[in-house]
């Protein structure tokens, strides 16, 4: 016998589980299908190595919606968030930057470089808060759709239209900068030194396949300070245990209303009829009925792996071929045998207990980018690095440390095919630790375990399509109305009862999980619970 | 000038924000940071030790010790267990509270009490009559707040084990241990914070030893020394109201209308009538009986609503990160029906929390009021709703705490 439920969520990301938590709270009866032995998607934590605990993929709670921590009592179930102390910036020369919560003591870190940029950083800080602030309302509710003349509709896109142009001249036209220019033209107009300016604009290419000095890059900084606005009130932070407690939170938040959860239960195709989602079909052959099928995975997987082109209007198949992942990052995730010590800042302190990167300029970046342009990864990536353990103690051993490593460029399509990265994966590995002695010279002796994923790795292991870290490149074609489908960013989808609730729907990836909650209050009826 | 109390040595040298507060005559850290908020993060998530040692102390000894106890507070106190611990308050002779604190059984003739005010004269003025010794150890006993999820970790390892048998409110006398020299001391399982916590008492001399016996063990867990500011968020979301902030002494109140009932202030549950007179029952019966005409409650200030107010002035939501203690009305329509005293943003719940007092037909949780909210020097309204206090009650403050395997290897 066949069982049937209101909803079936394919996928256990942070995002399915989300939508799940929403229609449960909300009285429906839910199934939340997971492919993998643990919950979370790309936010999950893993004992890689006895004793050692990771953020597997993210590593980095940014823009947690308050609102859902709220709404689904996160705190209750589990969820403890460790905010981040401070941005550090190694360089090779023996110098560093050090970006801390203490507004003065970054006055003169910064001034170190450029006293002219240390006076200008709080004039930019401001600036782009107000950007923030224009854009933030677009992230927590539905996209506007251009299209339609419903009175709802109408009033949201005149809210935008009128707050795009009865801003100041000054700020409009900072606006349509933001909109248009790559990070490094922007990031130009207000500062000097290549030192500050290098960090900073690598936010604009984080799971792109773009460089700094590629248009388009700059709007991405503002997703920066939108955190930054939240951020009086602490949403950049680890998540206690890792990333797998937002996913664990949200999990049990969601049992917690009435929904079911099960691991290992892997869809291999959604149950279609008559142009209608029945249900879903388990690769054990398991058939579950259900009013209506919700997605958790990106859009590639599931409309061109689940539903089928065959079920699918031709207009919107072409619209999904254009969509690009392009995934253009790994992960190295060492276990230390102590705590690293920084040659241009030797011991521990605050410049441990945030995030630390890997580049020292911005021709660095570019020079990155240009390896892989050409289907190679770069010999001297960008890293982001986070040592984690240094302020939650229950992920190593006592005196060990875990240290996470995102890489940027490591393409998925490597010239010898992405089916040819299992066997360059531990040479990209060896470019990264090479990196990192540039900066920690004993590092090598340290290191007790290692773990190297290539875009092709993220693909297999957790599902994302070409490795692509936000399930689609966030890049301004790929957003808003436009995500992924232009006419589809409602979270509906061309197949009646099918809904898309992942990062691959409005307003994107990252540890967001609006779009769960949003495409949940969307099948509820649109309305604010 | 405050003077310092016997931990100032080692809380001055860590104190790089130099921010203090003057209480009860001494100095007490406000932050040890430019931000109080790794304290605050530190004290949900792993520990922090909080020098506790400017409240009113007190030993009442002798034959009649509980009987005093008894007469002045608003529970008896005749057949109160050794080791345990009571939270309580005192009223005066027209039952409005005077002050509220603790009062620890020792022993069979032995209590301590604790208090927010000096309360040596109303203690000794009521002894009367009684066999009795009350002496003021304010300056003489030390005291340490241990809170926050992995304090039993901590004090495991200089008391020992035997402490996670410790019951919420449970009182006992410890040696603490460190490097082969022994103190004596109390260990009690109570704070000011809502966590699972502990309060470490020890004579001043032994201060510092006790101090360094803490930061060492607290190394491996996190343990970061706490001020006054993120004591003030956490108390908020526990839902403790703070005698001259929250309500105002029957001592300090200079009219009838500032004085308060324990009804009033939700201190109903501890005020037990059915028993020989004591000082202000006459007048809690009656209270009693006509129920109280105002109520302390929580409230829950609806988000969306003040960032709409900011929202429209082009600003982002803001709020200062520390407590803040100016009182604003609070309205059912056009009527003002009450008043919020502390008011705070949850960093863990994300949600703007305060404690109010609000006329007896208002108050039912899920009452929806407004609140005066200023934007730009300008009066506005949000929605707000009354909770249930507390409003983070973790299930550990209470539960007996999970010790972990003895850990081996380098730390
Ligand atoms: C290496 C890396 C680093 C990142 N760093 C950060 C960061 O620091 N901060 C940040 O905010 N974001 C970061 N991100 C992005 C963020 O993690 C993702 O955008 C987000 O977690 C995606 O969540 P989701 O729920 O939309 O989808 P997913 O997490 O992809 O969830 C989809 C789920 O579906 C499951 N699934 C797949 N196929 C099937 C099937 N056939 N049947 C059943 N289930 C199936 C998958 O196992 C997975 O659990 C990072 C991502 C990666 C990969």
């Amino acid at each position: 016998m066949a069982r049937s439920f209101d909803a079936v969520i394919v996928g256990g990301g942070h995002n399915g589980l989300a939508c799940a938590a929403y229609l449960a709270r909300a009285g429906k009866k839910v199934l939340a299908l997971e492919r993998r032995h643990v919950l979370g998607g790309a936010a999950v934590s893993e004992e890689l190595f006895p004793g050692f605990t990771y953020s597997v993929c993210s590593y980095v709670v940014s823009l947690l919606r308050p609102w859902i921590i709220r709404d689904l009592e996160l705190s209750r179930f589990g969820l403890e968030m460790i905010p981040l102390e401070a941005s550090f910036l190694p360089l090779p020369d023996g110098g560093s930057l050090l970006r801390g919560a203490d507004p003065d003591e970054t006055r003169l870190e910064i001034s170190r470089f450029s006293r002219r940029d240390a006076e200008t950083m709080p004039e930019f800080g401001r600036a782009m808060s107000k950007m923030g602030l224009f854009a933030k309302p677009i992230i927590d509710s539905q996209a506007p759709d251009p299209k339609s003349f419903r009175p709802g509709d109408l009033m949201q896109l005149l809210r935008l239209g009128r707050h795009f142009t009865n801003a100041p001249p000054d700020e409009l036209e900072l606006r349509l900068k933001l909109m248009t220019m790559s990070a490094v033209d922007f990031l130009d107009e207000w500062f000097e030194s290549d030192v500050l300016k290098a960090p900073m604009a690598v936010s604009g290419i984080i799971g792109t396949f773009l460089g700094v000095r590629s248009p388009g890059t700059a709007y991405v900084l503002l997703h920066h300070y939108m955190g930054e606005i939240d951020g009086a009130f602490r949403s950049w932070g680890f998540a206690r245990g890792g990333t797998g407690s937002v996913s664990n939170a949200i999990a049990a938040s969601a049992r917690h209303f009435g929904a079911e959860i099960r691991t290992q239960a892997s869809v291999e195709k959604i149950l279609i009829r008559g142009g209608e989602a029945r249900g879903v079909v388990l690769e054990s052959g398991e058939e579950i009925r259900a009013k209506a099928v919700v997605s958790g995975c990106d859009p590639r997987r599931t409309f061109f792996g689940f539903v089928g082109r065959e079920n699918l209007p031709d207009e919107f198949c072409a619209g999904l071929d254009s969509y690009r992942f392009r995934g253009s990052s790994g992960k190295v995730n060492l276990a230390l045998d102590r705590l690293p010590s920084f040659t241009c800042r030797p011991g521990n302190g605050t410049h441990l207990r945030g995030d630390i990167a890997i580049a020292p300029g911005i021709d660095y970046l570019e020079h990155a980018y240009d390896q892989a342009k050409y289907g190679d990864y770069s010999e001297r990536p960008y890293l982001n690095i986070v040592i984690p353990s240094v302020v939650d103690p229950t992920l190593a051993p006592p005196g060990k440390h875990v240290m996470s490593c995102f890489v940027q460029y490591a393409p998925y399509d490597i010239k010898e095919g992405p089916e040819r990265w299992p066997e360059r994966r531990e040479a990209f590995g060896d470019a990264v630790v090479d990196t990192l002695a540039e900066y920690i010279p004993d590092i090598r002796e340290i290191i007790l375990h290692r773990q190297v994923l290539s875009p092709w790795d993220i693909e297999k292991e957790y599902g994302l399509t070409e490795g692509n870290i936000f399930h689609g490149e966030l890049s301004l074609e790929q957003l808003a109305f436009l995500r992924p489908v232009a006419g589809w960013s409602r979270y509906k989808t061309p197949v009646k009862n099918l809904w898309l609730a992942s990062s691959g729907a409005h307003p994107g990836g990252g540890i967001m999980a609006a779009p769960g909650a949003l495409c949940a209050r969307a099948m509820l009826g649109g309305r604010r619970s | 000038m405050p003077r310092p109390t016997p931990f100032h040595p080692r809380t001055s040298e860590l104190c790089t924000s130099l921010l203090y507060k003057e209480w009860a005559g001494c100095y007490a850290v406000r932050r040890y940071d430019v931000y109080h908020e790794r304290e605050y993060y530190a004290l949900r998530h792993q520990a922090t030790v909080m020098d506790a040692t400017p409240l009113y102390k007190y030993e009442v000894q002798g034959p009649d010790a509980a009987a005093l106890l008894s007469r002045v507070m608003v529970r008896g106190f005749m057949k109160a267990k050794p080791g345990r611990v009571a939270y309580v308050c005192w009223c005066d002779q027209h039952g409005k509270v005077l002050d509220d604190g603790t009062v620890t059984r020792l022993g069979e003739e032995h209590f301590r009490v604790t208090s927010a005010d000096p309360a040596l004269a109303w203690l000794q003025r009521n002894a009367r009559g009684l066999t009795v010794q009350v002496n003021d150890i304010s300056r003489t006993l030390g005291a340490l707040a241990l809170q926050g999820p992995r304090s039993c970790e901590i004090l495991r390892q200089i008391i020992g084990p035997s402490v996670a048998d410790l019951a919420f409110f449970g009182a006992i006398a410890v040696n603490y241990q460190l490097d082969g020299k022994s103190v004596e001391g109390v260990v009690t399982r109570t704070g000011y914070t809502g966590d699972l916590g502990y309060e470490l008492w020890i004579e001043a001399e032994h201060a510092l030893f006790l101090w360094d016996a803490l930061m060492e063990a607290g190394r491996i867990h996190g343990l970061l020394p706490m001020g006054l500011d993120a004591l003030d968020v956490a108390r908020v979301e526990a839902g403790f109201l703070l005698g001259g902030v929250d309500y105002t002494s029957a001592r300090t109140a200079f009219i009838e209308r500032q004085k308060s009932t324990p009804f009033e202030l939700g201190f109903d549950w501890m005020v037990k009538l059915k028993r020989p007179d004591f000082v202000g029952k006459a007048a809690l019966c009656s209270e009693k009986e006509r129920g109280p005409a105002r109520r302390f409650v929580g409230l829950e200030i609806h988000w969306d609503d003040f960032a709409d107010i900011h929202e429209a002035f082009g600003l982002p939501p803001h709020l200062t990160p520390e407590t803040c203690r100016e009182g604003v009305p609070l309205y059912a329509g056009q009527r003002q029906v009450g008043y919020a005293t502390s008011r705070t943003f949850s960093p863990l719940l994300k949600k703007y929390l305060a404690l109010a007092t609000l006329q007896s037909g208002h108050a039912e949780p899920g009452t929806e009021l407004q609140i005066e909210v200023t934007c730009e020097y300008e009066r506005k309204v949000a929605r707000a709703t009354v909770r249930e206090l507390p409003f983070y009650n973790p299930e550990r403050k209470k539960a007996k705490p999970p010790l972990a395997p003895a850990r081996e290897g380098p730390v």
